[in-house]
This record gives structure tokens, sequence and C-alpha cells, in this order.
């Protein structure tokens, strides 16, 4: 192994349903190898809570469905030097934002108040829950994002191919096979 | 003598009367197009044809072949030009492939790929567009509309029925149901007719075999559109 400085990667999920994440750990064995040339910083799989300044490469999976995701998605433009956007979620909301059609309100309505078997429920307006936003976002309309993953989830290979095209310099590119928006 | 044009280098032959696509078609030369169908007259619309004929762009659907012209198609500059009116029909509608029976046999879809679309780049519309599964059959699914008036001229032309139409101007153009309900089950349309076939997108589903191919072994998953698509099949 080389004394080259490693590069530290942050990693989340907004409004995904970690499908992607689970998807990078698809990259199995060549785990090992990246992880010759990365270390894991802020992501769910050190589980460091907040992205140090000096961060690399920002990975963001999922899109922004309410006031946290935002929040969390500005931490990481922050304090990281590229910022990669992964999954549908992310590229156009989604499946969340299938709801852009609908009212916010009508919708929590449907879900908390009359649905069948709701009885006596309320809407949550828990000060410590984060307000939802009107519709659902994909995380480029907010901040600048350098590159794309497209898929539902991306494979393993696309990822990797992706992530390895940028440790070597190369704009990301894929080919047929590799490129899928589902 | 035969007559012929340079297409990005290549001499194309063509016969009198030909556009551009149609020449280069034959020729095995894909170019990236939505609104274009062999089998129709040229709408013009979709612009994804664009190409430059002596310097000049113009769209291939519609452009007769002249002998001696220069085209260029398959440029970095018009590939870019496509790209971002490809990323523009993506953001007006609601194009959620994961959840679309329409993805793998999908032209938008897989011509997105051809040109290597990584992102909408755009902010999205996320327009209101209800669906139609008023017929018995086939359901209407409006989100996914390119206004490529494919099935206007299928449903006119071949099936002389009339049952598709644009209606509104510029942005607010969309595709309306020719029936004082304007529902497609209050028309005579039918799953034998062509403007059920011709549907580059997910507007136009048979009901009842969505997702029947597996991943993997649809359309678009073995060759790309470039392969699949010459002679504008």
């Amino acid at each position: 192994m080389s004394e080259k400085k490693k590069l530290k990667v942050a990693t989340t999920s907004l409004a995904g349903c970690f499908g992607c994440h689970m998807s990078f750990l698809d990259i199995d064995e060549r785990l090992f190898t990246l992880l010759e040339h990365i270390e894991f910083d802020r992501s769910p799989l050190t589980d460091i809570k907040t992205c140090s300044p000096d961060c690399d490469i920002g990975i963001i999976e999922g899109g922004l469905c309410n006031a946290e995701n935002v929040h969390v998605l500005r931490e990481f433009r922050q304090n990281c030097r590229i910022l990669i956007a992964m999954g549908a979620c992310a590229i156009n909301g989604g499946l969340p934002a299938q709801r852009n059609h609908l009212p916010l309100t009508t919708i929590l309505e449907e879900v908390y108040h009359t649905s069948p078997g709701l009885a006596n429920g309320m809407i949550p307006n828990d000060p410590e829950l984060p307000l939802p936003l009107n519709q659902v976002h994909p995380i480029h309309e907010v901040v600048k994002v350098d590159y794309f993953i497209p898929g539902c989830p991306p494979s393993g290979d696309a990822i990797w191919k992706v992530l390895t095209d940028l440790l070597a310099g190369r704009e990301p590119s894929l080919q047929h096979g590799l490129m899928h928006y589902d | 003598m035969s007559l012929t044009f340079t297409l990005d280098g290549k001499t194309i032959p063509f016969v009198d009367g030909e556009t551009i696509i149609q020449a280069a078609g034959k020729a095995g030369v894909f170019i990236p197009h939505l609104c274009y169908h062999p089998e129709f007259k040229p709408h013009g619309s979709c612009k994804l044809c664009t190409v430059k004929v002596n310097g000049r762009h113009t769209a291939s659907c519609t452009m007769r072949a002249m002998p001696g012209m220069v085209v260029e198609s398959d440029t970095e500059e018009i590939n870019a030009e496509r790209r971002a009116l490809t990323q523009m029909l993506f953001v007006e509608g609601n194009h959620f492939c994961p959840s679309c029976e329409k993805s793998g046999n999908c032209q938008l879809q897989a011509t997105a790929y051809h040109l290597g679309m990584m992102s909408p780049h755009y902010d999205h519309f996320f327009p209101n567009r209800p669906v139609d599964a008023t017929h018995p059959d086939v359901l209407l699914d409006f989100n996914r509309c390119i206004l490529c008036s494919l099935c206007v001229r299928a449903s006119r032309d071949v099936d002389g029925k009339n049952v598709f139409a644009l209606s509104g101007r510029g942005i607010k153009t969309h595709l309306i149901v020719n029936a004082k309900s304007g529902k497609l089950g209050d028309t005579n349309f039918a799953l034998a007719d062509k403007a059920a076939q011709v549907c580059p997108v997910g507007v136009i589903l048979k009901k009842r075999q969505g997702f029947a191919v597996p991943i993997g072994e649809r359309k678009y998953d073995k060759a790309p559109i470039s392969e699949a698509v010459t002679e504008g099949k």
C-alpha cells in the first residue's frame, strides 16, 4: 500500500430506502481494494454523526422530503469537495416524489385521519419531528451536485465504476448495461 | 448515376425524395429520434434527430437528402444538444422509470442511455396529470407523454378513428382524447388499433400484462437503442 493519504468518503441516506447503500455493499470483496484508497467519515457504516470539514467525497442517497434532509444535504455540500447523487431518489425524487401532485395536508389527513381503522388518529406534531416539505425534491435542485449514479438502485458494478473512475481521475461514465434508471 | 451525401464522413446513398434519416436508416446509421417513425409522415417536433447540414441545424426527419450534402450527426456538440432536449423531456413530465411498465422497452429511456444522460439536470415540473383507466383494455398514463403525436397520427391516418389530439399551445400543449367526456372508455379505441402499438414511452399501456418481461430480457437490456433501431424499427 502506498503512503498516499486516503480519501475521506462520507455517505448518507435522506428520503431513500437504504437500497443504494445495500447496493454499495454489493461491490463485495472490492470493498477491501476500495479501503486501500479511502476511509469512511460520516456514514451509516461508521455511525459517525457529522462530517469532518475536509471530506473528499460525499455520497447522497435519497431525495429531500423534510427540513432535516435539507439540513444534512447542506452539511455534506459544505464539507465535501465532490458530491455524488446516488440512485433515482437523489436524482429525480424517485418513489417519494410521486406524492408531489397531492397537497401535503390531503396526504396527512388520509394517512392519519381518514384511512379505515384510524379512530381518534392525530397528525404527529412533536416539535422534534422535522417538518415535511410541500414537495419532494431531487438534491440538485438545492445544492450543486458534481456527479450522478442513476439506478434504482444502481448496481454494485455501476457504483464501483463511478468510484474507480473518480479515484483514477477520469470523468465517470457508464456504458450499456451499467446505465439504467430502474 | 446514384445519388449520395456524406454523413459524418461516410457516403450514404439515397433515392430522390428520401429524407436524411430514412437514407441513414437504410445504410444502418442510427440518428437518435423520438417522434419519427418510418411508417408515418414526419412530425419534426422532438428535434432529437437534429443534424447539421452544411453547417446549419435542421431536423433530419423532415429534411430531404440532396446530392453532395455534408451532414454531421454523431458529434459532441450535437449530442450535447440532444441530451439537453432529452433532459427537458424528463423534467417536464413525471418519468419515474422504476415504477413504469415500459421501462426497458422505452424509447425515451433508451435514448437517454444512448446519450449518456446521468441526471435530468434541470428543475422538475412535477405536473399533475391524472391517469385515464376508463377503457377496459388500455390504461392511459399522461404523466409520461412527450407529445410525439405518433398515437394521433396512427389513429387518424391508419385506424381512421381520430381518437387522440394535441391540445393547447407551448408549454401547455397536452394529449387529449376525442370524446365528449374526454375519456378513452367513451371512444371506439381498440387494443388492435395501430395507435395502441406506437407509443414510444409508457402512456398507452395494455392492461393486465405489466412487467411481463423480467429485467435483463427487455428490448433495450439486450442491445442499446443504436443497435436495436436502425431503419427506424
